[in-house]
C-alpha cells in the first residue's frame, strides 16, 4: 500500500508572530520555520505502518515555495521514501491545495492519505476534508488510533463529547489529531541518507490546476491586548475580589 | 440573501452550538433556513424552528444519518447546493469542522474558518496563528461558507415559530460508516457554554488529583478543561483539552490551575471575562493575561479556595 503524506512548511510554534505595522500580514522574515507538528504526526503514523509491513511505500508531499523541499527532507529523514515539491510562489490556500494534492492522487493512486488536521499558521482545518470531497473519498478527520486490515481503514477520531470510531474503505484519507503517535526524531544517519532519497519537482500549471486564491486579505491586525498581571495575596483576598470587583461569584 | 445553517444534534434534541450558529446568520441578514439531517430527529427540527430568526427547518430523515459519516452529513446539505442559497453555516466544532469542507470543496468555493466577526456578508474576520493575529478576508465567491467561533455570537431568543419541511435525503456513499461512539459522562455543565470553567494543567501531576478540581467546581457549577499537557498525560479525557487546536471557552470566569500559559493554551481561554491563575511558579506567562494571579502551591490553595466559599 502507497501511502501519501502532505506536509506544510509553517512557522515553527515556538515563535510568537507578530502583525506587520502596515497591517498587510504577520512578519515571517529571518523567522524560523518547521514541518507543521500535525504533520510530524502523519508522517510517523506512516512510518509505523511502514514498520508494521501495512505500507510499501510512503511518499511526502508539499506545495509551495522552494524552501519547502528543506521541509521534505525533514520528512525523508523520519521515514518516508520519496518526496514531490509542487513548486509555485503564488499565496496557497486550502482549496488550491486540496486540488493540487487531488491531482496529484490521479497520478500517484495512492490508497491512504495522511493529513494534519489544522495548520498551525492559517487554522484553517480544511485541507483534508476538502481533499476526501474532490477524491470523493471517505474521511476521518482528528484520528487518535488508525488501524488498517483487509482494505478498511478503522480509525478512532476525537471528537467533541469523547471519541468515534469510523470504518471506511480504502481509498481513504486521515488527519491526525495530538494523541496518534508521539514523532520520532531524525537521526544524524538517517539525515545523511535523506540527502540521497528522490525529491521531484513538479507546478500546479503541470497538474493542470488553477491557484488563484478566492480570499482576498484586507487586512491584519494584532489581538486587543488583555490588561493582565493582576496578584492577589491570598485565598481571601481572592474570594472577596472575584465577589465584590470581578462580581463573578456570588 | 438565504442562509443555509447546518444543525448539530442528536436527533432528539439540538446541540447548543446550532443556536451560535443561527445567530451569526442574523448577523448576515436575510432568510434562515436550518437543516436538520437526521434519523428521528424531529425533537431537534422543533427545537431548531423556536428560534428568532428562523424562517423554516428543513427536515432529511433516513436510517444512515442517525450517526452520520462526515460525507453523508455533506452530500444531504449539497443537495440543497447551490440553490438559492448564498450562505452556508455552521459551527466551528468537531462537526461543522468535519463537514463544511466538504461542502466548500463540492461546490468549488474558498471556505473561511472559525469566523469571529461579520463586517459584511462577504467580509469576514477570523483569528491565525493562535489568535495572535486577526486577518480581515473578502470572499468573492457565489457562495460564502462558513464556520464561525460559538464564543463569539450570542444565541438568539427562542419563542419562535419557522416551518418545519421534509426533504429527501442523500443516498448513502456507502464508503464508511461511524461503527461506535465512546462518549465522555459528566454531570457539569459544558465545557463551551458554562459560565465558569476550571482548567488543569500537568501541575495537577495525576488524574486522581483532578478530584481536587472537581470539589472546587461543584460549588462554583463549572465545567473542567484541561490543557494540552494534562491530556496527552491522560489525566482526563481528549474532550477536556482547551487551546488552539482543542476547545474555545469564553465563561465569565475561568480559573488556570498548574498551567503555565502556553500561547497554545491562551488561545482558547484569552477571551474570558475574569481570568484566575493559581501556579507556583511567579513567572509562569499565564499570569500575564491573568487579572487575578495567585503564587503558591496548588494542593494547599485549592482546597483553601473549595472551603472559602463555604
Ligand atoms: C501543534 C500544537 C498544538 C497545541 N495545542 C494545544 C492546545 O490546544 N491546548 C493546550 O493547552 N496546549 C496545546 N499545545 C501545548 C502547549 O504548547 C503546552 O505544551 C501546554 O499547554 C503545556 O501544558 P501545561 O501548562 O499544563 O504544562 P506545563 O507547561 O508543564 O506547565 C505546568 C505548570 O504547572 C505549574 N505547577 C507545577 N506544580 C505545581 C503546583 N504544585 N502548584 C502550582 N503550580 C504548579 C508549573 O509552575 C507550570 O507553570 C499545543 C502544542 C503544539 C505543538
Ligand atoms: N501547502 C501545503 N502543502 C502540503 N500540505 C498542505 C499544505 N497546506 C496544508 N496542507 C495539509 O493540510 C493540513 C491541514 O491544513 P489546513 O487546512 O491549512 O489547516 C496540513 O496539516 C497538511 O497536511
Amino acid at each position: 500500500m502507497k501511502i501519501l503524506i502532505p506536509i506544510k512548511r509553517v512557522v515553527d510554534y515556538n515563535v510568537k508572530v507578530r502583525v506587520k505595522s502596515d497591517g498587510s500580514g504577520v512578519d515571517t522574515t529571518n523567522v524560523k520555520m518547521s514541518m507543521n507538528p500535525f504533520d510530524e504526526i502523519a508522517v510517523e503514523e506512516a512510518v509505523r505502518l511502514k514498520e508494521k509491513g501495512v505500507a510499501t511505500e510512503i511518499v511526502a508531499v508539499s506545495c509551495g515555495v522552494a524552501a519547502c523541499q528543506e521541509t521534505l527532507r525533514t520528512a525523508l529523514a523520519l521515514g518516508a521514501d520519496r518526496a514531490i515539491l509542487i513548486e509555485t510562489d503564488v499565496e496557497l490556500q486550502p482549496l488550491a491545495v486540496a486540488k493540487l494534492l487531488a491531482a496529484l492522487a490521479a497520478e500517484e493512486k495512492p490508497e491512504l492519505m495522511i493529513l494534519g488536521k489544522q495548520a498551525i499558521d492559517d487554522d484553517a482545518n480544511q485541507t483534508g476534508q476538502m481533499l476526501a470531497a474532490l477524491l470523493d473519498w471517505p474521511q476521518a478527520a482528528f484520528a487518535s488510533k488508525v488501524d488498517i486490515a483487509a482494505g478498511v481503514a478503522t480509525v478512532k477520531r476525537e471528537v467533541d463529547g469523547g471519541t468515534e470510531t469510523v470504518e471506511m474503505k480504502l481509498p481513504a484519507i486521515v488527519t491526525t489529531d495530538l494523541r496518534l503517535n508521539e514523532p520520532r526524531y531524525a537521526t544524524l544517519p538517517n539525515i545523511m541518507k535523506a540527502k540521497k532519497k528522490p525529491l521531484t519537482t513538479t507546478t500546479p500549471a503541470a497538474l493542470n490546476v488553477d491557484v488563484a486564491p478566492r480570499l482576498t486579505t484586507l487586512k491584519v491586525v494584532e489581538p486587543p491586548k488583555r490588561k493582565g498581571g493582576g496578584k492577589v495575596a491570598d485565598v481571601k483576598e481572592l474570594v472577596a475580589k472575584l465577589r465584590t470587583e470581578a462580581k463573578v461569584i456570588t | 440573501m438565504t442562509i443555509l445553517v447546518l444543525a448539530e444534534h442528536d436527533n432528539a434534541s439540538l446541540k447548543s452550538s446550532t443556536g451560535h450558529a443561527i445567530a451569526a446568520a442574523a448577523r448576515l441578514g436575510g432568510d434562515i433556513h436550518v437543516l436538520v439531517a437526521g434519523h428521528d430527529a424531529q425533537g431537534a427540527a422543533q427545537a431548531a424552528a423556536q428560534f428568532e430568526g428562523v424562517a423554516k427547518v428543513l427536515l432529511a430523515d433516513a436510517a444512515h444519518l442517525a450517526a452520520p459519516t462526515a460525507d453523508n452529513a455533506a452530500s444531504t446539505a449539497l443537495s440543497l447546493l447551490p440553490g438559492a442559497y448564498t450562505h452556508v453555516v455552521a459551527a466551528a466544532t468537531g462537526f461543522g469542522k468535519s463537514i463544511i469542507p466538504r461542502i466548500a470543496a463540492k461546490l468549488d468555493v474558498a471556505q473561511v474558518s472559525e469566523v469571529t466577526a461579520i463586517e459584511a456578508p462577504d467580509t469576514f474576520v477570523r483569528p491565525i496563528y493562535a489568535g495572535n493575529a486577526f486577518a480581515t478576508v473578502q470572499s468573492k465567491d457565489p457562495i460564502k461558507v462558513l464556520t464561525v467561533r460559538t464564543t463569539a455570537f450570542d444565541s438568539p431568543k427562542t419563542g419562535g415559530s419557522g416551518a418545519i419541511e421534509t426533504i429527501e435525503a442523500a443516498a448513502d456513499s456507502g464508503l464508511s460508516r461511524v461503527t461506535g461512539a465512546e462518549l465522555t459522562k459528566s454531570e457539569r455543565p459544558e465545557l463551551t457554554s458554562a459560565r465558569v470553567v476550571i482548567s488543569g494543567g500537568r501541575g495537577l501531576g495525576s488524574s486522581e488529583n483532578f478530584k481536587l478540581l472537581e470539589a472546587l467546581a461543584d460549588k462554583l457549577q463549572a465545567a473542567i478543561g484541561a490543557s494540552r499537557a494534562a491530556v496527552d498525560a491522560g489525566y482526563v479525557p481528549n474532550d477536556y483539552q482547551v487551546g488552539q487546536t482543542g476547545k474555545i471557552v469564553a465563561p465569565d470566569l475561568y480559573i488556570a490551575v498548574g498551567i503555565s500559559g502556553a500561547i497554545q493554551h491562551l488561545a482558547g481561554m484569552k477571551d474570558s471575562k475574569v481570568i484566575v491563575a493559581i501556579n507556583k511558579d511567579p513567572e509562569a506567562p499565564i499570569f500575564q493575561i491573568a487579572d487575578y494571579g495567585l503564587v503558591g502551591d496548588l494542593f494547599a490553595l485549592v482546597p483553601e479556595f473549595t472551603a472559602e466559599l463555604g
